[in-house]
């Protein structure tokens, strides 16, 4: 069934009245998501695309049985939205906004622990894509149509380069199951741990392109995972190799400043442990055709 | 968002740390001044400039007379210092803190700084301080007591106390330490910090401890909210360049080669510079036009990338998604003529109306030199260099 979302989940669009959540909302719609309604505070009752908007998540939960939400929320509002998503007991959350503190997702990934397993909302992003499973829905801004459905997960901090990952598989006829972006910030919801585990479970992935970059410790967490728990093939490509240290490349997230940081360090590790990494950016795709190429062989 | 050490010490200082007496100038004359103000028989001026490694440099020196104030600050103004952790321009001085010298028996480490594998604040110390962290990681790393402070309960007493007796503090020092470690932690929290920093802590001969340096970096996402601190920012410690790029919605950030890049998305950017890397060339710079770029942000962009006098070929590459490249191109067709270019232009256009793109850029009758992969992009930017005379 793919991962976190397929054509049966019930989709609530946080800031739905906004222009862009306006917009993305109906790109959504048209690629076959499910849709049921968004969420604006004061403008409960009325409709963006012949769909009920409400004042709160919980309204909307209870309407229309809602169990995943995109958020599309100004920064200073958008760690409050994200709890009340988690408390009104929606399932999966990807927040889309770039720019949140980072004390704000501190305080939302603690909230997020008080919750017991069962009903712990999982958060992806934010300042992320979002996440698509080809032919089924999406909930994010990515382009659509340049996704074939497949049996290739994709997990990975940035958008656009996550689009060229997929792009190029596509012109090797590799098609996506999801395709899942984690974010640039520092502290989010998803590690590629975490979706990297989610894709072991999946019966409808047989691989995973995996897509870091400089910054942070969640290569190296991704690294140790695989050793221990994936039986699936895993591609890798880590951006920044030129990265100069302490410089914050674009993303919040991006930045050189500890031992294991670097694009090289990481490359290392994950090679270490038998993780096949592309020799460069364009070399994405084809060198999932040739792990995928060597598991049919095998 | 980075701040002046005598900032710092004056945020610090209101928490409750212990910092020594000291004044600013902005001119040799005023350096003298403040010094007669603070009255003593020496005084440590030192340059304020958004580095760490000032002291090597020779940003920093122990004076002992109100003319040798005035005589070294007068070396200071107006100079670039280049530290370890400045690129080759340095960072100008302009402003010179002043401040009544230490007597100093031991100095100490501390820090607070977000940890990204915890995803909570990071106290780190040590008893051997004075010299940079990496540094002090690398010779003796033994020394280095780590804490992990889950900022729902705040950093606890016990916690304070702990490390103060490791770090072999005693008698009174056990409380001052304690007071520190939680004025410290709470300037980190109330103001949105991401880093503080304090090296060195020192003993003084009379067993009190006092911050002598003190440097604190703040979350740019958390500025909104925290007016007091972003009225800091000083415009004449950042690269002019990366400071309008930044107001124009653009992230810049200048490096050392010749091809200048203009692209959307933090981690496609890396990539191309990485492919350009690969490729046999030097990028010029990192550029992220981000999300919805008019024709109007491209120009922009262009205009910035040119602004560089290394720049000798421009690499456009988009992967559209909330991006349009009808758009983009119309852009780079609008600055190509406004500019006069006459230096190769490489395009690679991808996603979201890429046939409308691609059509603007041919009808454009512009020499633009297209490309349709992110290899054959780079590839064609390397090759359209100009040659060096032989």
């Amino acid at each position: 069934m793919a991962i976190l979302i397929d054509e049966t989940t019930k989709v609530i669009v946080q800031g739905m009245s906004g222009r862009i959540g306006r917009f993305h909302a109906k790109e959504m719609i048209e690629e076959g998501t499910n849709v049921v309604g968004g969420v604006t505070p004061g403008k409960g009752g009325e409709t963006v695309h012949g769909l009920p908007i409400f004042d709160t998540v919980r309204e909307a939960v209870a309407a229309t049985g809602a169990e995943a939400s995109l958020l599309f929320v100004p920064p200073p509002f958008a760690a409050d939205a994200m709890m009340e998503a988690a408390d009104a007991g929606i399932k999966t959350a990807v927040c889309v906004t770039d720019g949140i503190p980072a004390q704000d997702m501190m305080r939302v990934k603690r909230f997020l622990r008080r919750y017991p397993r069962e009903r712990k909302m999982r958060l992806v992003g934010p300042n992320c894509a979002g996440v698509i499973s080809p032919g089924k829905g999406f909930m994010g801004i990515m382009p659509p149509r340049i996704y074939a459905p497949g049996r290739v997960g994709i997990v990975g901090r940035s958008g656009t380069l996550g689009y060229e990952a997929a792009s190029q598989m596509q012109a090797l006829g590799i098609g996506v199951s999801t395709s899942v972006g984690i974010g640039g910030d520092p502290i989010n919801g998803s590690s590629f741990r975490d979706i990297l585990e989610l894709f072991e479970a999946d019966p409808e992935t047989d691989a995973v392109m995996m897509i870091g970059e400089i910054g942070g410790p969640q290569e190296a967490d991704a690294a140790a995972f695989v050793r221990d728990n994936m039986t699936k093939p895993v591609v890798a490509y880590v951006a920044g190799l030129s990265a100069p240290k302490g410089r914050k490349m674009g993303h919040a997230g991006a930045i050189i400043s500890a031992f294991g940081e670097s694009a090289q360090e990481k490359v290392e590790i994950l090679s270490a442990v038998g993780i096949t990494v592309a020799p460069n950016p364009s070399a994405m795709g084809a060198t999932m055709a040739e792990v995928l190429g060597k598991k049919a062989a095998a | 968002m980075d701040i002046h050490e005598y900032q710092a010490k004056e945020i610090l200082a209101g928490f409750g740390v212990p910092v020594p007496r000291g004044g600013l100038a902005y001119s040799p004359e005023q350096a003298g001044y403040r010094a007669r103000e603070l009255g003593g028989d020496a005084w440590v001026v030192k340059a304020q400039i958004h580095s760490g490694g000032r002291g090597e440099a020779g940003g920093v020196k122990l004076c002992r007379s109100e003319d040798e104030v005035r005589r070294y600050a007068a070396t200071l103004f107006g100079r670039q210092l280049v530290t370890k952790q400045t690129d080759a321009n340095g960072k100008g001085v302009y402003r010179v803190w002043v401040e009544g010298a230490s007597d100093i028996a031991q100095e100490l480490y501390l820090g607070f700084v977000l940890d990204r594998k915890s995803e909570r604040i990071m106290l780190v110390a040590s008893a051997h301080g004075g010299m940079e962290i990496e540094d002090l990681a690398d010779e003796d790393p033994a020394s280095l007591r780590r804490m992990v402070v889950d900022p729902a309960v705040g950093l606890a007493e016990y916690q304070a106390r702990e490390l103060a007796f490791s770090l072999g503090l005693e008698g009174g020092q056990i409380a001052q330490m304690i007071n520190i470690l939680r004025a410290c932690y709470r300037a980190y929290r109330d103001l949105d910090s991401t880093m503080v920093e304090i090296n060195p802590l020192v003993i003084t001969g009379t067993g009190e401890l006092v911050a002598l340096d003190a440097k604190m970096s703040f979350d740019t996402n958390a500025l909104y909210r925290r007016p007091q601190i972003a009225a800091l920012r000083d415009p004449s410690q950042e690269d002019a360049r990366e400071a309008v790029a930044a107001d124009n919605g653009l992230a810049y950030v200048g490096l050392d080669g010749d091809i200048g890049c203009i692209i959307n998305g933090a981690g496609l950017a890396m990539a191309t510079m990485d492919m350009i890397k690969l490729a046999g060339g030097e990028p010029a710079n990192f550029l992220d036009i981000g999300g919805g770029a008019s024709p109007e942000r491209v120009m922009t962009a262009f205009r910035t990338v040119l602004s560089d006098g290394n720049v000798s070929v421009i690499l456009v590459n988009i992967f559209a998604g909330i991006n349009r490249c009808d758009w983009v191109a119309k852009g780079v067709v609008e600055a190509y003529r406004a500019e006069g270019l006459t230096l190769p232009v490489v395009v690679r256009l991808a996603g979201t109306n890429v046939e409308d793109g691609r059509r603007i850029i041919e009808a454009s009758g512009l020499p633009l030199i297209t490309a349709d992969t992110l290899a054959e992009a780079a590839e064609k930017a390397v090759a359209a260099r100009p040659k060096l005379a032989a």
